[in-house]
Protein backbone atom coordinates (compact mmCIF):
# COMPACT_ATOMS: atom_id res chain seq x y z
CA UNK A 1 0.00 0.00 0.00
CA UNK A 2 2.71 2.45 0.95
CA UNK A 3 4.49 1.28 -2.16
CA UNK A 4 1.47 2.29 -4.20
CA UNK A 5 1.39 5.61 -2.39
CA UNK A 6 5.02 6.18 -3.29
CA UNK A 7 4.26 5.32 -6.90
CA UNK A 8 1.36 7.81 -7.00
CA UNK A 9 3.60 10.46 -5.41
CA UNK A 10 6.27 9.86 -7.97
CA UNK A 11 3.70 10.27 -10.77
CA UNK A 12 1.86 13.15 -9.13
CA UNK A 13 2.54 15.66 -11.90
CA UNK A 14 1.13 13.30 -14.52
CA UNK A 15 -1.86 12.34 -12.41
CA UNK A 16 -2.68 15.96 -11.61
CA UNK A 17 -2.43 17.10 -15.22
CA UNK A 18 -4.60 14.22 -16.46
CA UNK A 19 -7.13 14.77 -13.65
CA UNK A 20 -7.37 18.37 -14.78
CA UNK A 21 -8.06 17.26 -18.37
CA UNK A 22 -10.60 14.77 -17.08
CA UNK A 23 -12.49 17.37 -15.05
CA UNK A 24 -12.48 19.71 -18.02
CA UNK A 25 -13.89 17.03 -20.36
CA UNK A 26 -16.69 16.16 -17.94
CA UNK A 27 -17.48 19.74 -16.96
CA UNK A 28 -17.64 21.05 -20.53
CA UNK A 29 -19.77 18.10 -21.62
CA UNK A 30 -22.11 18.49 -18.63
CA UNK A 31 -22.49 22.23 -19.24
CA UNK A 32 -23.40 21.63 -22.89
CA UNK A 33 -25.77 18.80 -21.95
CA UNK A 34 -27.53 21.05 -19.41
CA UNK A 35 -27.75 23.87 -21.95
CA UNK A 36 -29.44 21.52 -24.42
CA UNK A 37 -31.24 19.12 -22.11
CA UNK A 38 -33.04 21.50 -19.75
CA UNK A 39 -34.66 23.69 -22.44
CA UNK A 40 -35.51 20.60 -24.48
CA UNK A 41 -37.01 18.90 -21.41
CA UNK A 42 -39.12 22.00 -20.74
CA UNK A 43 -40.26 22.05 -24.37
CA UNK A 44 -41.23 18.36 -24.17
CA UNK A 45 -43.18 18.98 -20.96
CA UNK A 46 -45.17 21.59 -22.90
CA UNK A 47 -45.84 19.13 -25.74
CA UNK A 48 -46.19 15.68 -24.18
CA UNK A 49 -47.12 14.15 -27.55
CA UNK A 50 -43.50 14.70 -28.64
CA UNK A 51 -42.05 13.36 -25.40
CA UNK A 52 -42.40 9.67 -26.21
CA UNK A 53 -40.53 9.66 -29.54
CA UNK A 54 -37.84 12.08 -28.37
CA UNK A 55 -37.16 10.28 -25.08
CA UNK A 56 -37.27 6.96 -26.94
CA UNK A 57 -34.67 8.22 -29.39
CA UNK A 58 -32.44 9.50 -26.57
CA UNK A 59 -32.80 6.13 -24.88
CA UNK A 60 -31.78 4.27 -28.03
CA UNK A 61 -28.70 6.47 -28.48
CA UNK A 62 -27.76 5.74 -24.89
CA UNK A 63 -27.78 2.02 -25.71
CA UNK A 64 -24.92 2.36 -28.24
CA UNK A 65 -21.79 0.91 -26.62
CA UNK A 66 -19.66 3.86 -25.63
CA UNK A 67 -16.43 2.72 -27.24
CA UNK A 68 -18.31 2.19 -30.51
CA UNK A 69 -19.86 5.66 -30.31
CA UNK A 70 -16.42 7.21 -29.84
CA UNK A 71 -15.26 5.27 -32.87
CA UNK A 72 -18.26 6.20 -35.00
CA UNK A 73 -17.70 9.89 -34.29
CA UNK A 74 -14.08 9.97 -35.47
CA UNK A 75 -14.87 10.20 -39.23
CA UNK A 76 -17.77 12.65 -38.77
CA UNK A 77 -16.86 16.12 -40.08
CA UNK A 78 -16.96 19.13 -37.73
CA UNK A 79 -17.76 17.21 -34.55
CA UNK A 80 -15.47 14.24 -35.18
CA UNK A 81 -11.76 13.64 -35.46
CA UNK A 82 -9.18 12.60 -32.93
CA UNK A 83 -9.12 14.50 -29.66
CA UNK A 84 -11.09 16.20 -26.94
CA UNK A 85 -13.80 17.65 -29.20
CA UNK A 86 -15.03 14.24 -30.27
CA UNK A 87 -14.91 12.96 -26.71
CA UNK A 88 -16.98 15.92 -25.50
CA UNK A 89 -19.59 15.30 -28.21
CA UNK A 90 -19.89 11.67 -27.14
CA UNK A 91 -20.10 12.61 -23.46
CA UNK A 92 -22.83 15.16 -24.24
CA UNK A 93 -24.80 12.46 -26.06
CA UNK A 94 -24.66 10.21 -23.00
CA UNK A 95 -25.30 13.00 -20.46
CA UNK A 96 -28.29 14.30 -22.36
CA UNK A 97 -30.74 11.52 -21.58
CA UNK A 98 -30.75 11.69 -17.77
CA UNK A 99 -30.94 15.49 -17.85
CA UNK A 100 -33.65 15.54 -20.51
CA UNK A 101 -35.70 12.82 -18.85
CA UNK A 102 -35.47 14.33 -15.39
CA UNK A 103 -36.32 17.84 -16.59
CA UNK A 104 -39.36 16.47 -18.39
CA UNK A 105 -40.42 14.36 -15.39
CA UNK A 106 -39.69 17.19 -12.95
CA UNK A 107 -41.84 19.73 -14.79
CA UNK A 108 -44.63 17.24 -15.43
CA UNK A 109 -44.49 16.24 -11.77
CA UNK A 110 -45.37 19.71 -10.47
CA UNK A 111 -48.79 19.52 -8.80
CA UNK A 112 -51.40 20.57 -11.43
CA UNK A 113 -53.28 22.46 -8.72
CA UNK A 114 -50.19 24.59 -8.08
CA UNK A 115 -49.80 25.25 -11.82
CA UNK A 116 -53.43 26.28 -12.09
CA UNK A 117 -53.10 28.51 -9.03
CA UNK A 118 -50.11 30.24 -10.62
CA UNK A 119 -52.06 30.73 -13.84
CA UNK A 120 -55.14 31.94 -12.01
CA UNK A 121 -53.09 34.56 -10.16
CA UNK A 122 -52.05 36.05 -13.51
CA UNK A 123 -48.64 34.59 -14.28
CA UNK A 124 -47.66 34.43 -17.94
CA UNK A 125 -46.42 30.99 -19.08
CA UNK A 126 -42.83 32.27 -18.80
CA UNK A 127 -43.33 33.64 -15.30
CA UNK A 128 -44.93 30.37 -14.29
CA UNK A 129 -41.95 28.45 -15.63
CA UNK A 130 -39.36 30.70 -14.00
CA UNK A 131 -41.10 31.30 -10.66
CA UNK A 132 -42.96 28.04 -10.09
CA UNK A 133 -42.26 25.09 -12.35
CA UNK A 134 -38.46 25.22 -12.58
CA UNK A 135 -37.92 25.90 -8.85
CA UNK A 136 -40.26 23.05 -7.91
CA UNK A 137 -38.71 20.70 -10.49
CA UNK A 138 -35.19 21.73 -9.48
CA UNK A 139 -34.35 18.77 -7.18
CA UNK A 140 -35.40 16.32 -9.90
CA UNK A 141 -33.45 18.18 -12.59
CA UNK A 142 -30.38 18.31 -10.36
CA UNK A 143 -30.66 14.57 -9.67
CA UNK A 144 -30.51 14.05 -13.44
CA UNK A 145 -27.42 16.24 -13.68
CA UNK A 146 -25.79 14.24 -10.87
CA UNK A 147 -26.40 10.98 -12.71
CA UNK A 148 -25.09 12.50 -15.93
CA UNK A 149 -21.90 13.77 -14.27
CA UNK A 150 -21.13 10.60 -12.34
CA UNK A 151 -21.66 8.46 -15.44
CA UNK A 152 -19.67 11.02 -17.43
CA UNK A 153 -16.63 10.70 -15.14
CA UNK A 154 -16.53 6.95 -15.81
CA UNK A 155 -17.18 7.28 -19.53
CA UNK A 156 -14.53 9.94 -19.94
CA UNK A 157 -11.85 7.36 -19.12
CA UNK A 158 -12.68 5.73 -22.45
CA UNK A 159 -12.08 9.05 -24.21
CA UNK A 160 -8.35 8.35 -23.91
CA UNK A 161 -8.86 5.71 -26.61
CA UNK A 162 -9.46 8.47 -29.17
CA UNK A 163 -6.71 10.71 -27.91
CA UNK A 164 -8.79 13.02 -25.74
CA UNK A 165 -6.55 12.69 -22.69
CA UNK A 166 -7.85 12.39 -19.16
CA UNK A 167 -7.24 9.72 -16.55
CA UNK A 168 -8.02 7.00 -19.10
CA UNK A 169 -4.52 7.59 -20.47
CA UNK A 170 -3.00 6.03 -17.35
CA UNK A 171 -5.47 3.15 -17.40
CA UNK A 172 -4.77 2.32 -21.06
CA UNK A 173 -1.05 2.59 -20.50
CA UNK A 174 -1.35 0.29 -17.46
CA UNK A 175 -3.42 -2.25 -19.39
CA UNK A 176 -0.95 -2.21 -22.29
CA UNK A 177 2.05 -2.75 -20.03
CA UNK A 178 0.21 -5.01 -17.54
CA UNK A 179 1.08 -2.55 -14.77
CA UNK A 180 -1.53 -2.59 -12.02
CA UNK A 181 -0.04 0.44 -10.37
CA UNK A 182 -0.58 2.51 -13.51
CA UNK A 183 -4.17 1.27 -13.87
CA UNK A 184 -4.84 2.27 -10.28
CA UNK A 185 -3.15 5.63 -10.82
CA UNK A 186 -5.93 6.34 -13.34
CA UNK A 187 -8.81 4.45 -11.72
CA UNK A 188 -8.48 5.68 -8.13
CA UNK A 189 -8.53 9.41 -8.98
CA UNK A 190 -11.39 8.78 -11.45
CA UNK A 191 -13.47 7.06 -8.77
CA UNK A 192 -12.60 9.81 -6.30
CA UNK A 193 -13.68 12.40 -8.86
CA UNK A 194 -17.03 10.68 -9.38
CA UNK A 195 -17.65 10.62 -5.63
CA UNK A 196 -16.52 14.23 -5.25
CA UNK A 197 -18.86 15.44 -8.00
CA UNK A 198 -21.72 13.43 -6.50
CA UNK A 199 -21.07 14.84 -3.05
CA UNK A 200 -20.64 18.38 -4.32
CA UNK A 201 -23.88 18.32 -6.32
CA UNK A 202 -25.82 16.84 -3.42
CA UNK A 203 -24.50 19.69 -1.26
CA UNK A 204 -25.76 22.13 -3.90
CA UNK A 205 -29.11 20.39 -3.84
CA UNK A 206 -29.38 20.69 -0.06
CA UNK A 207 -28.40 24.33 -0.15
CA UNK A 208 -30.57 25.51 -3.01
CA UNK A 209 -33.42 23.02 -3.03
CA UNK A 210 -36.80 24.31 -1.93
CA UNK A 211 -37.38 23.58 1.74
CA UNK A 212 -40.77 22.01 2.04
CA UNK B 1 -78.66 50.15 -8.55
CA UNK B 2 -74.94 49.43 -8.50
CA UNK B 3 -73.19 48.69 -11.78
CA UNK B 4 -72.78 45.06 -12.84
CA UNK B 5 -69.21 43.85 -12.44
CA UNK B 6 -69.66 40.31 -13.75
CA UNK B 7 -72.45 39.09 -16.02
CA UNK B 8 -73.14 35.69 -17.48
CA UNK B 9 -75.74 35.50 -20.24
CA UNK B 10 -76.92 32.17 -21.66
CA UNK B 11 -73.62 30.39 -21.12
CA UNK B 12 -72.96 26.96 -22.50
CA UNK B 13 -69.75 25.16 -21.60
CA UNK B 14 -69.07 21.48 -22.15
CA UNK B 15 -66.09 19.19 -21.76
CA UNK B 16 -65.74 16.63 -24.52
CA UNK B 17 -68.59 14.20 -24.97
CA UNK B 18 -70.05 14.63 -21.50
CA UNK B 19 -73.25 16.51 -20.83
CA UNK B 20 -72.48 20.25 -20.79
CA UNK B 21 -71.33 21.48 -17.37
CA UNK B 22 -73.18 24.74 -17.96
CA UNK B 23 -76.17 25.13 -20.27
CA UNK B 24 -78.24 28.29 -20.29
CA UNK B 25 -76.39 29.71 -17.29
CA UNK B 26 -77.14 33.36 -16.55
CA UNK B 27 -76.20 35.42 -13.50
CA UNK B 28 -75.25 39.02 -12.72
CA UNK B 29 -73.04 40.19 -9.86
CA UNK B 30 -73.01 43.92 -9.08
CA UNK B 31 -70.31 46.01 -7.43
CA UNK B 32 -69.67 45.22 -3.79
CA UNK B 33 -72.16 42.38 -3.34
CA UNK B 34 -71.44 38.80 -2.32
CA UNK B 35 -73.17 36.13 -4.37
CA UNK B 36 -72.94 32.45 -3.47
CA UNK B 37 -73.27 29.71 -6.07
CA UNK B 38 -74.66 26.58 -4.47
CA UNK B 39 -75.72 23.23 -5.81
CA UNK B 40 -74.92 19.54 -5.82
CA UNK B 41 -71.40 18.51 -6.79
CA UNK B 42 -70.91 18.40 -10.54
CA UNK B 43 -73.50 21.11 -11.16
CA UNK B 44 -70.97 23.41 -12.84
CA UNK B 45 -70.15 25.80 -9.96
CA UNK B 46 -66.39 25.75 -10.40
CA UNK B 47 -66.75 25.92 -14.19
CA UNK B 48 -68.74 29.13 -13.81
CA UNK B 49 -66.05 30.59 -11.58
CA UNK B 50 -63.26 29.79 -14.01
CA UNK B 51 -65.11 31.53 -16.85
CA UNK B 52 -64.78 34.77 -14.88
CA UNK B 53 -60.97 34.79 -14.90
CA UNK B 54 -60.68 33.09 -18.27
CA UNK B 55 -59.15 29.88 -17.00
CA UNK B 56 -61.96 28.61 -19.23
CA UNK B 57 -63.81 30.20 -22.13
CA UNK B 58 -67.49 29.64 -22.85
CA UNK B 59 -68.63 27.61 -25.88
CA UNK B 60 -71.66 29.86 -26.31
CA UNK B 61 -73.22 32.84 -24.57
CA UNK B 62 -71.58 35.99 -23.25
CA UNK B 63 -69.48 36.70 -20.18
CA UNK B 64 -68.94 40.39 -19.43
CA UNK B 65 -66.32 41.33 -16.85
CA UNK B 66 -65.86 44.92 -15.67
CA UNK B 67 -68.35 45.86 -18.39
CA UNK B 68 -66.32 44.37 -21.21
CA UNK B 69 -66.77 41.04 -23.07
CA UNK B 70 -64.48 38.36 -21.61
CA UNK B 71 -62.83 37.77 -24.99
CA UNK B 72 -61.63 41.38 -25.14
CA UNK B 73 -59.67 41.05 -21.91
CA UNK B 74 -56.08 39.90 -21.98
CA UNK B 75 -56.30 36.81 -19.72
CA UNK B 76 -53.10 37.61 -17.81
CA UNK B 77 -53.91 41.22 -16.93
CA UNK B 78 -57.54 40.28 -16.24
CA UNK B 79 -56.44 37.68 -13.68
CA UNK B 80 -54.23 40.21 -11.94
CA UNK B 81 -57.30 42.40 -11.42
CA UNK B 82 -59.38 39.57 -9.94
CA UNK B 83 -58.73 37.99 -6.55
CA UNK B 84 -58.78 34.20 -6.66
CA UNK B 85 -59.11 31.99 -3.60
CA UNK B 86 -58.58 28.36 -4.45
CA UNK B 87 -59.71 25.20 -2.71
CA UNK B 88 -57.23 24.17 -0.01
CA UNK B 89 -55.48 27.53 -0.44
CA UNK B 90 -53.47 26.62 -3.56
CA UNK B 91 -50.34 28.21 -2.07
CA UNK B 92 -46.99 27.96 -3.83
CA UNK B 93 -45.14 25.44 -1.63
CA UNK B 94 -41.63 26.78 -2.23
CA UNK B 95 -42.47 30.34 -1.21
CA UNK B 96 -42.88 31.84 2.24
CA UNK B 97 -46.22 33.14 3.43
CA UNK B 98 -45.07 36.70 2.66
CA UNK B 99 -43.91 35.79 -0.85
CA UNK B 100 -47.23 34.06 -1.49
CA UNK B 101 -49.21 37.09 -0.39
CA UNK B 102 -46.99 39.35 -2.50
CA UNK B 103 -47.51 37.28 -5.66
CA UNK B 104 -49.83 39.58 -7.61
CA UNK B 105 -48.22 42.86 -6.47
CA UNK B 106 -44.90 41.37 -7.56
CA UNK B 107 -46.29 40.44 -10.98
CA UNK B 108 -47.64 43.98 -11.24
CA UNK B 109 -44.18 45.34 -10.49
CA UNK B 110 -44.89 47.09 -7.18
CA UNK B 111 -41.70 48.27 -5.44
CA UNK B 112 -40.57 46.00 -2.63
CA UNK B 113 -41.34 48.37 0.25
CA UNK B 114 -44.93 48.79 -0.86
CA UNK B 115 -45.33 45.03 -1.36
CA UNK B 116 -44.03 44.26 2.10
CA UNK B 117 -46.21 46.82 3.79
CA UNK B 118 -49.24 45.51 1.94
CA UNK B 119 -48.48 41.88 2.82
CA UNK B 120 -48.06 42.77 6.51
CA UNK B 121 -51.33 44.70 6.46
CA UNK B 122 -53.25 41.81 4.89
CA UNK B 123 -51.74 39.14 7.12
CA UNK B 124 -52.85 41.20 10.10
CA UNK B 125 -56.38 41.48 8.67
CA UNK B 126 -56.67 37.70 8.27
CA UNK B 127 -55.41 37.18 11.81
CA UNK B 128 -51.87 35.96 11.14
CA UNK B 129 -49.32 38.12 12.98
CA UNK B 130 -46.72 39.01 10.30
CA UNK B 131 -43.76 38.78 12.69
CA UNK B 132 -44.74 35.20 13.47
CA UNK B 133 -45.99 33.95 10.10
CA UNK B 134 -44.45 36.00 7.27
CA UNK B 135 -41.31 33.90 6.83
CA UNK B 136 -42.90 30.48 7.36
CA UNK B 137 -43.64 28.09 4.55
CA UNK B 138 -47.09 26.71 3.73
CA UNK B 139 -46.14 23.17 4.81
CA UNK B 140 -45.68 24.38 8.40
CA UNK B 141 -49.18 25.88 8.61
CA UNK B 142 -52.49 24.33 9.60
CA UNK B 143 -55.26 24.01 6.99
CA UNK B 144 -57.05 27.03 8.41
CA UNK B 145 -53.90 29.15 8.38
CA UNK B 146 -53.23 28.20 4.76
CA UNK B 147 -56.73 29.25 3.79
CA UNK B 148 -56.19 32.59 5.53
CA UNK B 149 -53.00 33.10 3.53
CA UNK B 150 -54.98 32.22 0.39
CA UNK B 151 -57.51 34.96 1.23
CA UNK B 152 -54.76 37.50 1.99
CA UNK B 153 -53.09 36.67 -1.32
CA UNK B 154 -56.33 37.13 -3.26
CA UNK B 155 -56.82 40.60 -1.76
CA UNK B 156 -53.21 41.79 -2.05
CA UNK B 157 -53.60 43.97 -5.12
CA UNK B 158 -56.95 45.40 -4.04
CA UNK B 159 -59.20 43.66 -6.59
CA UNK B 160 -62.77 44.86 -7.10
CA UNK B 161 -63.87 41.28 -7.81
CA UNK B 162 -62.89 38.21 -5.79
CA UNK B 163 -63.61 34.61 -6.81
CA UNK B 164 -63.67 32.04 -4.01
CA UNK B 165 -63.82 28.32 -4.76
CA UNK B 166 -64.87 26.40 -1.64
CA UNK B 167 -62.57 28.66 0.38
CA UNK B 168 -63.33 26.96 3.67
CA UNK B 169 -64.08 23.52 2.27
CA UNK B 170 -61.05 21.71 3.62
CA UNK B 171 -61.58 22.81 7.22
CA UNK B 172 -63.06 20.97 10.18
CA UNK B 173 -66.46 22.32 11.32
CA UNK B 174 -65.06 24.44 14.15
CA UNK B 175 -62.34 26.11 12.06
CA UNK B 176 -64.87 26.55 9.31
CA UNK B 177 -67.31 28.34 11.60
CA UNK B 178 -64.66 30.76 12.81
CA UNK B 179 -63.40 31.45 9.26
CA UNK B 180 -66.96 32.19 8.18
CA UNK B 181 -67.38 34.70 10.99
CA UNK B 182 -64.10 36.32 10.07
CA UNK B 183 -65.05 36.43 6.41
CA UNK B 184 -68.01 38.62 7.37
CA UNK B 185 -65.68 40.91 9.29
CA UNK B 186 -63.16 41.17 6.41
CA UNK B 187 -65.89 41.51 3.85
CA UNK B 188 -67.17 44.61 5.62
CA UNK B 189 -63.71 46.17 5.24
CA UNK B 190 -62.95 45.48 1.61
CA UNK B 191 -65.28 46.80 -1.04
CA UNK B 192 -64.94 44.01 -3.57
CA UNK B 193 -67.71 41.99 -5.14
CA UNK B 194 -67.39 38.33 -4.21
CA UNK B 195 -68.50 35.28 -6.15
CA UNK B 196 -68.36 32.38 -3.74
CA UNK B 197 -68.72 28.73 -4.71
CA UNK B 198 -69.83 26.36 -1.99
CA UNK B 199 -71.76 23.14 -1.61
CA UNK B 200 -72.83 24.20 1.87
CA UNK B 201 -76.16 26.03 1.88
CA UNK B 202 -75.72 27.15 5.48
CA UNK B 203 -72.44 28.81 4.51
CA UNK B 204 -74.08 30.43 1.48
CA UNK B 205 -76.92 31.94 3.52
CA UNK B 206 -74.51 33.12 6.20
CA UNK B 207 -72.00 34.82 3.91
CA UNK B 208 -73.83 35.98 0.81
CA UNK B 209 -76.23 38.81 0.01
CA UNK B 210 -77.82 36.64 -2.66
CA UNK B 211 -77.68 32.91 -3.26
CA UNK B 212 -77.89 31.31 -6.71
CA UNK B 213 -79.08 27.70 -6.73
CA UNK B 214 -77.46 25.85 -9.60
CA UNK B 215 -78.61 22.54 -11.01
CA UNK B 216 -78.25 20.84 -14.38
CA UNK B 217 -75.94 23.59 -15.62
CA UNK B 218 -78.31 26.52 -15.04
CA UNK B 219 -79.41 28.82 -12.27
CA UNK B 220 -82.78 27.67 -10.93
CA UNK B 221 -83.26 30.68 -8.71
CA UNK B 222 -81.35 33.64 -7.29
CA UNK B 223 -82.41 35.38 -4.13
CA UNK B 224 -81.98 36.08 -0.47
CA UNK B 225 -82.56 33.38 2.10
CA UNK B 226 -86.10 34.60 2.70
CA UNK B 227 -86.97 34.64 -0.99
CA UNK B 228 -85.66 31.15 -1.57
CA UNK B 229 -87.38 29.75 1.51
CA UNK B 230 -90.70 31.56 1.06
CA UNK B 231 -91.19 31.22 -2.67
CA UNK B 232 -88.97 28.59 -4.27
CA UNK B 233 -89.11 28.76 -8.06
CA UNK B 234 -89.46 25.02 -8.61
CA UNK B 235 -89.40 21.64 -6.90
CA UNK B 236 -85.63 21.35 -7.04
CA UNK B 237 -85.13 24.62 -5.17
CA UNK B 238 -87.87 23.72 -2.65
CA UNK B 239 -86.19 20.38 -2.03
CA UNK B 240 -82.74 21.92 -1.84
CA UNK B 241 -83.58 24.62 0.70
CA UNK B 242 -85.86 22.34 2.69
CA UNK B 243 -82.81 20.41 3.83
CA UNK B 244 -81.64 23.63 5.40
CA UNK B 245 -84.97 24.33 7.14
CA UNK B 246 -85.09 20.95 8.81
Amino acid sequence: MSQLGAFFWQRRADILALTGQHVLLVAVAAAIAVAIGVPLGVALARRPALARPVLGFANAVQAIPSLALFGFLIPVPLIGGIGARTAIVALVVYSLLPILRNTYAGIRGVDPAVVEAATGLGMTPNERLRLVELPLAFPVVLAGIRVAVVVGVGLATIAAAIGAGGLGVLIYRGVATVDHRLILAGAVPAAALALAFDFGLSAVEKRLGPRR
Amino acid sequence: MAAPILEYVGIRKGFGAQRAALDGFSLTIVEGETVALVGPSGCGKTTALKLANRLLDADAGAVRIFGQPAGEHDPVSLRRRIGYVIQEGGLLPHWTVRENVETVPRLLGWPEGRRRARAAELLTIVGLAPEEFAERRPASLSGGQRQRVGVARALAAGPSLVLMDEPFGALDPIARRSMQKEFLRWNARWEAAVLLVTHDLREAFLLADRVAVLEGGRVRQVGSREELMRSPADDFVREFVSEFAS
